[in-house]
């Protein structure tokens, strides 16, 4: 035991002697939250529009001064004509051209139809398909305002609510995203980029011809990151509470757990990964393209996965921050208990018995 | 041979180890990887303090061998004992009683000169009072009061070896590995370090040592040359170039290197 302890000790010593990462391990979770949280934001604020009133009248009025003090939009033109739509899209301040058809009002009194032509700039087609639906959706609150007040018979009311997050705050996706994201960096790269550098440097041989077990060396190895890995999901928790009001609905102490599984899963994977490169640059490359892509692009956290291609879909079942992200999503936002989690934790703990598994033989090949 | 560092008269005053005590004894050893055998039935026995030279070319089976010796590997067969213990079950024992030094030196280079003596210290199971002491006498005897608390990486290559060295006899091992020890060092730094294995060989530590420099073979006690795997001689060196009527051991390395060049 006292053997193991000058161990971890000489391994924190490395850590905390290498400024650089240093800096890396603490900043990136600060940066990242807050570039998540504030600059990198799929909500929409303050996107240029133009109008275009043939009709000018009261209601098309009404409808664009809905549309202008939802904060979504800004005016950026009064269009008299079509043929000033393209020029205007062309000087790129606008997203999106709403055009009211001629006789507005009218048309909607007597035939009880109008139309409204919304053009959206879909060379960045999620803006474009955002703006459009929230400009429906106000459009459609007016008219479902109008219609009350006409005391129709029947009315079509439907009220959308965004559960669990309610404002549709990108925030609220982003700080469980991030914390596997930063969690699998850190366990799995930092860990497999230690364990090369002492083959690297020579210094593992010294350290198996000692008496420690390589049990030993492999735990003492991974204790440190043990440590400073759940540092950081504490410190990305309690930064998304404190500046973004981002909610642990559920039990803190199950959330806590369930990180601590992630990062021990996080951890065999970056000693598997050791097991089968010998230097510090292939560990790396390793970690990065074999882990950090599919956590970024395979996990759900940026891109749905029910609208990805079938075999990605069968493909992201294999890719554990899928599962990580599912189970503090619903611990963070819905609150449930281990109940309703039991089948994603269960997958962890088996992605994670399978990569020791696996290392281990590992190990035991190259030594023999 | 005028470059040599250290004359034949001092080797025999240092030639003090008797036969009366193996420490390694090594029978019929294979190592085979599928069909390739690495080593081929070897045999040899290396004497309490003790220098035996172990030399071959590059693939000659030479890191095989000591790995096996030092318990990073397994032998496919034959019969093995280092310093009293079995080679096949008793690994964990052979371990504490043997200290190794590589090519690397293999020292932390950004843990300083005191934390490296600690941290072997350390993992060799030496208490923190033993660890202290040793730790305070070897500082003094090597000069390093200045530089104790200096990272590795700001120390001359010179001195890291003898260092690396030192501190892997620290635990005061029966036998020390040494795969070539004196690589990319000075002649002068080289010669201060052959002292230092003097000097441990005369406290009865055995040394095991690989090297590329044939004059460093000269001072070995004994030494052995591999050649594809097997061991193709074995005496002292004025017994090697006795035997193959030369006068110098690079000479008698490229003879045996050469028979097997010319069987081929």
């Amino acid at each position: 035991m006292k053997r193991f302890k000058g161990f971890v000790i000489k391994e924190f010593y490395h850590i905390f002697r290498d400024y650089r990462s240093m800096v890396i391990l603490f900043g990136m979770p600060l940066v990242q939250i807050l570039l998540f949280g504030f600059a990198i934001t799929n909500e929409i604020n303050n996107a240029g529009i133009a109008i275009l009133d043939n009709s000018k009248d009261a209601v098309t009025h009404k409808i664009t001064n809905k549309l202008l003090s939802s904060g979504y939009f800004k005016l950026e033109a009064n269009l008299t004509d079509y043929k000033e739509i393209e020029p205007s899209f062309r000087k790129g301040k606008i997203k999106q051209v709403i055009i009211f058809e001629n006789n507005f009002a009218k048309k909607l009194e007597t035939e009880n139809k109008a139309n409204i032509q919304i053009i959206a700039d879909a060379s960045d087609p999620n803006t474009a398909s955002l703006l459009s639906s929230y400009t429906t959706n106000i459009i459609n609150k007016y008219q479902v305002e109008m219609m009350q007040n006409q005391e129709l018979p029947m009315q079509i009311n439907p009220e959308v609510k965004m559960l669990y997050n309610e404002e549709l705050k990108g925030v609220f996706m982003f700080v469980p995203g991030t914390i596997t994201i930063l969690l699998m960096l850190i366990s799995a790269m930092m860990t497999s980029i230690s364990i090369t550098r002492e083959k690297e440097l020579g210094t593992m041989e010294i350290l198996l011809v000692s008496p420690l077990k390589p049990l030993q060396i492999v735990i003492g190895k991974v204790v440190p990151y043990v440590f400073i890995s759940f540092m950081i999901a504490v410190i990305i928790l309690v930064l998304g509470f404190t500046v973004f009001g981002m909610p642990v609905q559920g039990s803190l102490f199950l959330l806590l757990g369930e990180c601590f599984l992630f990062i021990i899963m996080a951890l065999s994977l970056g000693i598997l990964i050791s097991t089968i490169t010998q230097t510090q640059q292939t560990a790396m490359m390793i970690s990065m393209f074999a882990l950090m892509l599919p956590t970024i692009l395979l996990s759900g956290f940026i891109f749905p996965i029910e609208n990805m291609p079938l075999p990605l879909q069968i493909f992201s079942n294999i890719v554990p921050p899928k599962w990580f992200i599912i189970i503090i999503k619903n611990i963070m936002l819905k609150g449930v208990g281990l109940g309703y989690i039991w089948k994603e934790t269960l997958i962890i703990i088996g992605m994670t018995l399978f990569f020791i598994a696996l290392s281990v033989k590992k190990f035991k090949i190259r030594l023999g | 041979m005028t470059t040599q560092l250290i004359n034949k008269s001092e080797i025999a005053a240092n030639g003090k180890f008797s036969k009366a005590e193996t420490v390694i004894s090594v029978n019929n050893l294979y190592k085979k990887f599928g069909d390739f055998v690495a080593n081929d039935n070897l045999s040899f026995d290396v004497y309490k303090g003790e220098i035996f030279g172990f030399l071959g070319a590059n693939g000659a089976g030479k890191t095989t061998a000591i790995r096996i010796l030092c318990g990073l590997s397994k032998p496919t067969s034959g019969k093995l004992n280092i310093a009293g213990f079995d080679g096949y079950k008793d690994t964990e024992k052979i371990k504490k009683s043997i200290g190794y030094m590589s090519q690397k030196f293999s020292l932390y280079e950004d843990l300083t000169v005191v934390e490296n003596i600690r941290f072997y210290g350390g993992i060799y199971g030496l208490s923190r009072k033993e660890i202290k002491l040793r730790t305070e006498k070897l500082v003094e005897k090597l000069n390093l009061e200045e530089v104790k608390d200096k990272l590795i990486k700001d120390l001359p290559l010179g001195w890291r070896q003898k260092l690396a060295f030192s501190v892997a006899i620290l635990h005061e091992p029966k036998i020390v590995f040494l795969d070539e020890p004196t690589g990319g060092v000075d002649p002068i730094t080289r010669r201060q370090f052959w002292d230092m294995i003097y000097e441990a060989a005369n406290n009865g530590i055995t040394v095991f040592v690989t090297t590329h420099y044939m004059d460093e073979a000269e001072y070995c006690n004994r030494v052995s040359i591999m050649v594809d795997g097997k061991i193709a001689a074995l005496d002292t060196p004025d017994g090697l170039m006795k035997t193959f009527s030369v006068h110098t051991m690079e000479e008698v390395f490229l003879k045996l290197a050469r028979g097997v060049n010319n069987n081929e």
